[in-house]
């Protein structure tokens, strides 16, 4: 075991710190339009020294390096030292790109990924509805063609898209072929939202977060989208949305997330005056040795990533395992919150404008916690596919006809 | 960068596994745990022939991961012998600059581990040396006979059967003094090993209780086709596999003499042995009737879960001191 990433990464981590000192931060005066302009081209110019990007060839706007995650992680960890923007978020990054690099025509990926790279294009997700959870196969949104043949013409109700309100596009799996076994009639298309046949509304969430940045419900009513903007064959939607993200994926970023929370309710203890209770000392190191157990097996998973080993059913367990720290977290913050727990925080759960908040800060924690049990596969279809995928237990008897 | 076994690590893992396998099976298990004995010479010998026995010696080019991996094993095949305390006293030994190890390296000399301030001893009849590891009173090396009084106990832990043992004031002889940095060290070695055989343990119970949920059928449907079940068995394996890692760290902390090494070492061994207890209980939950017999084995790694639980000091009692570790 060796914890250190080499000298040659060592090198890289030096021309890194280089290139950031001699392009980051802005002028501390710098606001708006020109802020803005100033990190797009700072973007550019990360990407040029081929720091951002990575897996996007250079045609569409990206640095196309080859698969190093090594020094993937330097560039984040230089990055975020620095302060500096990496490649915009959100789901055009992550989902809409990967798939269209893997599935999209010639023609989808001139359109859409330099525009989505540059952030000018923002993706919804089109998945979820009412009546589609867990089994997403199960979709009613229907997508019929116009009479020439030329168009999709899609029906129905998409739900829970982040970022929904921003959005530009979105990618989404519709019914096509009604008589079709489920899976097998999905098909998946991109759309443009700015159109009559389109509404969206944000949903109200438990916290209070409301608002343009919060989630959204999508409304189809005949809106169109043209036959070329369909990702692989017609019926064949649900296998494109499978397409799997495998670029540079393996970080340790989400346990320096998990254990910066950890640290702010060692704080939050100390804050109240609990730190010295026993009983509070005992709950803390129970918390941290899961905390731990997330930070140092998500060293292994990387390690593995960087060798090319498969690390075997563990990764299938960081989602879950990150969940369940988070309500243990939230039980404890409740606890030693005590009768803060009475004031509803300032700007709750959002991004408003928050003013001083106390100890009662926490219930954003403490609600938020119950949305990983449910965003991006439920615990209990993580504990299937743990169980399934994971141990090789069959698979249950209400899905085994399902692939 | 490199934090996951290496080729020689599992292949070291392996031929423990394998020569457990042949000297320890299941049938030697249940005759050794109705016998009175607290020390079974064959499989031990089986074992010193690999090697373990000198581990933890300088030049072996292995380290405190490599006794953590047999030691693994170990637990997976509740193997009888104080493996934990025969590794430390050979480590013992040679930092304090004795030269004649080979009887301890090679494993024909015995030593177990006594815990400071614990009058109970694994396998302490069996004993030639106790290995007397103290944070408050510092390292001893007492040779049996040398003041030391063993009686007898009705062991629970029927593979590692403890014995009360008394030494005369003075007995054996001094290695390190409490303040030597080695004293807390050996200490925090003994309970990164311990974690260990706590994960080797509690891996064996859940991929018992897997094996048998793809076997076992009830409304002609195999038991782990049922969700109930097969969360439960995901709550089993997402509690251990993740902890595989705190273990790794703990023992290359020690290896790497890190800052947070002591910590390491009471945070794997309180956090694993909570998790073998939570492990052994939800395997003999999940295998239902014949997990609560006898003749099945469960109760083996059950008891094991006991012992290592109470070994050493508690879950509860390392956590404190973790929290005083980090100032908190």
């Amino acid at each position: 075991m060796d914890l250190s990433y080499g000298e040659a990464a060592e090198a890289f981590r030096a021309d890194v710190r280089a290139f950031l000192s001699s392009h980051w931060p802005p002028a501390a005066d710098l606001r708006g339009a020109d802020l803005k302009a100033f990190i797009r081209a700072f973007r550019a110019a990360a990407t040029e020294a081929g720091y951002l990007y990575r897996a996007v060839p250079k045609r569409y706007g990206g640095s196309e390096q080859p698969v190093d995650v090594i020094k993937a992680q330097v560039i984040r960890e230089e990055f975020a030292r620095a302060r500096a923007p990496m490649e915009v978020g959100g789901n055009g990054m992550n989902m809409t790109v990967p798939t269209l690099l893997e599935k999209g025509t010639d023609e989808q990926k001139e359109l859409f990924i330099r525009g989505t790279v540059e952030g000018d294009y923002i993706w919804g997700q089109g998945y979820s509805e009412p009546g589609s959870g867990s089994d997403l196969a199960s979709v009613r949104t229907k997508g019929e063609l116009s009479a020439d043949g030329s168009k999709w013409i899609i029906n129905g109700q998409k739900i829970w898209t982040s970022q929904g309100m921003q959005s530009t596009h979105m990618f989404m799996l519709v019914r096509t072929e009604p008589d079709a076994p489920k899976h097998d009639g999905i098909t998946y298309l991109l759309i443009d939202l700015n159109q009559p046949g389109v509404t969206r509304r944000p949903i109200r969430q438990m916290t209070g977060e409301e608002g343009d940045h919060t989630f959204c419900e999508f409304f189809f009513d005949n809106a169109e989208t043209p036959v070329s903007w369909q990702v692989g064959e017609r019926g064949q939607g649900w296998y494109v949305s499978r397409t799997t993200l495998k670029h540079e994926r393996a970080s340790i970023g989400s346990a320096d997330g998990l254990g910066r929370q950890f640290a702010k309710l060692v704080e939050l203890a100390k804050e109240v005056d609990r730190i010295g209770d026993p009983v509070i000392r005992d709950k803390l190191a129970q918390i941290e040795g899961f905390v731990l157990s997330h930070r140092y097996t998500s060293f292994r998973l990387f390690s593995c990533a960087a060798a090319g080993e498969d690390p075997g059913p563990v990764s299938l367990m960081m989602k879950l395992l990150l969940t369940e720290i988070g309500h243990e977290m939230a039980l404890l913050a409740q606890e030693l919150i005590g009768e803060h727990a009475f004031i509803e925080p300032a700007g709750a759960g959002g991004r408003g404008n928050r003013g001083p908040r106390g100890p009662e800060k926490w219930l954003d924690q403490i609600m938020g916690s119950l949305g990983n049990s449910i965003a991006g596969g439920a615990s209990n279809i993580q504990r299937n596919i743990i169980g399934e995928r994971g141990l090789g237990l069959p698979r249950d008897l209400a899905m085994s006809g399902e692939r | 960068m490199h934090f996951h076994l290496t080729e020689e690590q599992k292949a070291i893992q392996e031929a423990v596994r394998g020569t457990l396998a042949d000297s320890w099976p299941i049938e030697r298990i249940h005759a050794f745990a109705d016998g009175d004995a607290d020390f079974d010479r064959a499989s031990w010998d089986a074992l010193m022939a690999l090697g373990l026995g000198g581990i933890l010696l300088p030049d072996s080019g292995m380290g405190l991961l490599d006794a953590a991996l047999a030691c693994e094993v170990a637990g997976e095949a509740a193997a009888a012998g104080p493996l934990i305390g025969q590794l430390l006293a050979v480590a013992a030994a040679a930092a304090s600059g004795r030269a004649n190890l080979d009887a301890l390296a090679s494993g024909e000399a015995v030593a177990t581990l006594v815990h400071g301030g614990s009058a109970f001893v694994p396998c302490a009849r069996a004993a030639d040396i106790f290995l007397v590891v103290d944070r408050a009173a510092g390292v001893r090396l007492v040779p049996a006979g040398d003041g030391v009084t063993i009686e007898a106990v009705r062991a629970s832990d029927r593979t590692r059967p403890v014995s009360k043992v008394a030494f005369a004031e003075g007995a054996g002889e001094m290695l390190f003094a409490a303040a030597d940095p080695i004293t807390a060290r050996l200490a925090d070695a003994a309970l990164v090993l311990c974690a260990a055989d706590a994960l080797g343990g509690a891996q064996k119970v859940t991929d018992m209780s897997v094996a048998y949920a793809k076997e076992r059928e009830q409304f002609g449907q195999p038991v782990g086709r049922f969700q109930a079940l097969k969360h439960q068995l995901a709550h089993m394996a997402l509690d251990v596999e993740p902890a595989r890692a705190l273990v790794w760290y703990a023992a290359y902390a020690w290896d790497a003499e890190l800052p947070d090494a002591p910590r390491a070492a009471a945070m794997a061994k309180a956090h694993l042995c909570d998790v073998y207890v939570r492990a052994t209980r939800a395997a003999v939950a999940a295998h239902g009737g014949i997990g609560y017999t006898w003749e099945y084995g469960l109760n083996y790694w059950f008891r094991r879960a006991l012992f290592d639980r109470a070994w050493l000091g508690s879950p509860s009692e390392h956590r404190a001191r973790a929290a005083d570790l980090a100032s908190w």
